[in-house]
């Protein structure tokens, strides 16, 4: 199928890991995907804060920028994505704010009709429209043997407190790491919050959440956090060692993000995928792809049969026999 | 509506959010603090902030850190009883506390400068947002982040320039009426005076 895809900032730059490993997949899925032409920043939740209606504006512009004839819009961050549907949701529900903010378009000769363009996470378009047999049809190295955690965090699962997916307890992502031959992990705290951006505004709040779960994931021996956000990707990754120094733990648990690990699945080179561009080194899950598979487990030896001389086991009484 | 017989009170601010008005079906259940990442920080919870709202509590209210902890999560908003749109309400309660400046300026200090950047270039720009927020308003911890600045940098994380749309002008248009239009609608609402 053809996307219109926005890739957002984070994409260009600080997860430029999950842009290429997505764009990467996507090519042996053999998905097209279109650039929005000269596409802005989201305002992540800071516009929003602050200033509501210039926010929706500034989404809307993205979503003016579909061209005609595609429907659906691919935002692979969770940030973008949560702000992308909210926006285009309530345009449609909303006939005051969808002409406040078409009246604001047109300052720049754009507008943009609500119900026009459907707005798509990269996980949802891999799963629902490529679908798990598919990708399973392109696995070259199968992830044998890596216990991986389905990461979800907030978005994905709850954009805007609308979305299709189970707010508390989603699948998507285990089902896709299963198809690609991992062992998930069951994790409680699959759908719980990163900190978003408290790392800058209270960072005791955001290490008490990164702590948790990365102490979560490390006593359910995972071999890596799997995400599909680049701000959760951030927060376990980068502020890892902080969360570290503040509660006094050694955790050293890499985080990657899904399409990284489909494209090793998928066979292409770790260095495509742009691993080594964590801070939490993820060369372990490398060493365990590369190393020889376990021997397979020996056949369980035959029962011993019972001795003739044994005494006799008790036998099921027959229906009718009991007085 | 403002006038004179009605003082506009902050439940009527809140009110003027679509779906703003189930405040007032609050059952106090506590389910929006007990799911709340930040709530062991706020220094009200969600269920005490809603019946602090109601009780007329206005100062108290925009004066507590509750909003500002928000990190829009929505766990609150999807398991409300009362479909109380939890997470708009603390959105609509820091546009409120912002447009009649009832908070410290560092609450919205890493916001603003976000919203600088992109009304600037279009995009995001991590380094000039760190540079700019840490120096302004935290000089000593802006030490402290030097390790991870430079972490990004050598794994090609952070960009050293910003990136600026081509229709940079284009997007200040839109905002500038965007925001033109906001003030009226919230002279409509009551929300600024």
């Amino acid at each position: 199928m053809k996307y219109a895809y926005y890739p957002g900032c984070s994409l260009e730059k600080n997860a430029a890991a999950y842009g290429d490993s997505f764009k990467a997949v996507t090519d042996v899925l053999s998905q097209e995907l279109v650039e929005l032409e000269d596409w802005n920043c989201c305002g992540a939740t800071e516009y929003f804060s602050l200033d509501p209606l210039p926010a929706y504006a500034l989404l809307a512009r993205n979503l003016a920028l579909v061209p005609p004839g595609l429907t659906d819009l691919v935002a692979p961050c969770s940030a973008c994505y949560l702000n992308l549907y909210k926006t285009e949701h309530h345009l449609a529900e909303r006939p005051q704010l969808n002409s406040d903010v078409n009246a604001a378009l047109a300052e720049a000769h754009l507008s943009y009709k609500p119900g026009t363009v459907r707005v798509r996470h990269a996980l949802d378009i891999l799963v629902e429209d490529v679908g798990y047999a598919e990708i399973a049809l392109h696995i070259k190295q199968p992830l044998r043997g890596l216990r991986l955690v389905p990461y979800y965090g907030c978005f994905f699962v709850r954009p805007g407190g609308l979305g299709s997916h189970n707010p508390e307890y989603p699948d998507v992502l285990d089902r896709l790491l299963e198809t690609l031959g991992a062992t998930t992990v069951d994790f409680p705290l699959k759908a719980a919050c990163c900190g978003g951006h408290m790392p800058q505004i209270n960072p005791e709040t955001a290490y008490g959440l990164i702590y948790e779960l990365i102490a979560t994931a490390a006593s359910r021996e995972a071999d890596a956090i799997i995400t599909l956000c680049p701000m959760c990707q951030l927060n376990l990754d980068v502020y890892q060692a902080q969360a570290n120094d503040h509660f006094g733990t050694h955790h050293s648990m890499p985080v990657l993000y899904f399409t990284q690990v489909m494209g090793l699945a998928f066979g292409l080179s770790p260095q495509a995928m742009g691993f080594g561009q964590e801070f939490i080194s993820a060369q372990s899950i490398l060493d365990k792809l590369a190393a020889p598979p376990p021997p397979p487990e020996e056949e369980p030896k035959k029962k011993p049969q019972r001795s003739k001389k044994a005494l006799p086991m008790p036998r099921k009484i027959e229906t009718g026999q009991v007085r | 509506m403002a006038n004179e017989q009605h003082e506009v009170t902050l439940y009527d601010q809140v009110a003027a959010i679509p779906g703003g008005e189930r405040l007032k079906s609050c059952l106090q259940c506590g389910t929006c603090g007990g799911s709340c990442p930040s709530g062991p920080d706020m220094d009200h919870t969600p269920r005490d902030i809603f019946a602090m709202i109601l009780a007329g509590k206005r100062e108290e209210v925009l004066k507590s850190n509750t909003f500002w902890y928000c990190v829009s999560c929505y766990y609150c908003t999807v398991r409300c009883p009362q479909q109380i749109p939890i997470t708009a309400i603390m959105y609509q309660l820091k546009h409120i506390a912002a447009g009649n400046k009832a908070y410290s300026a560092e609450a919205t200090a890493f916001s603003q400068t976000f919203i600088n950047m992109v009304e600037n270039f279009g995009r995001g720009f991590e380094l000039g947002l760190a540079t700019q927020f840490y120096l302004l308003n935290r000089p000593l911890a802006a030490v402290g982040m030097m390790p991870m600045a430079l972490g990004m940098l050598t794994r090609g994380r952070m960009a050293l320039l910003p990136t600026r749309i081509k229709d940079l002008n284009g997007l200040r248009a839109i905002l500038r009426k965007a925001k033109q239009i906001a003030r009226q609608r919230d002279l409509e609402a009551g929300v600024r005076a």
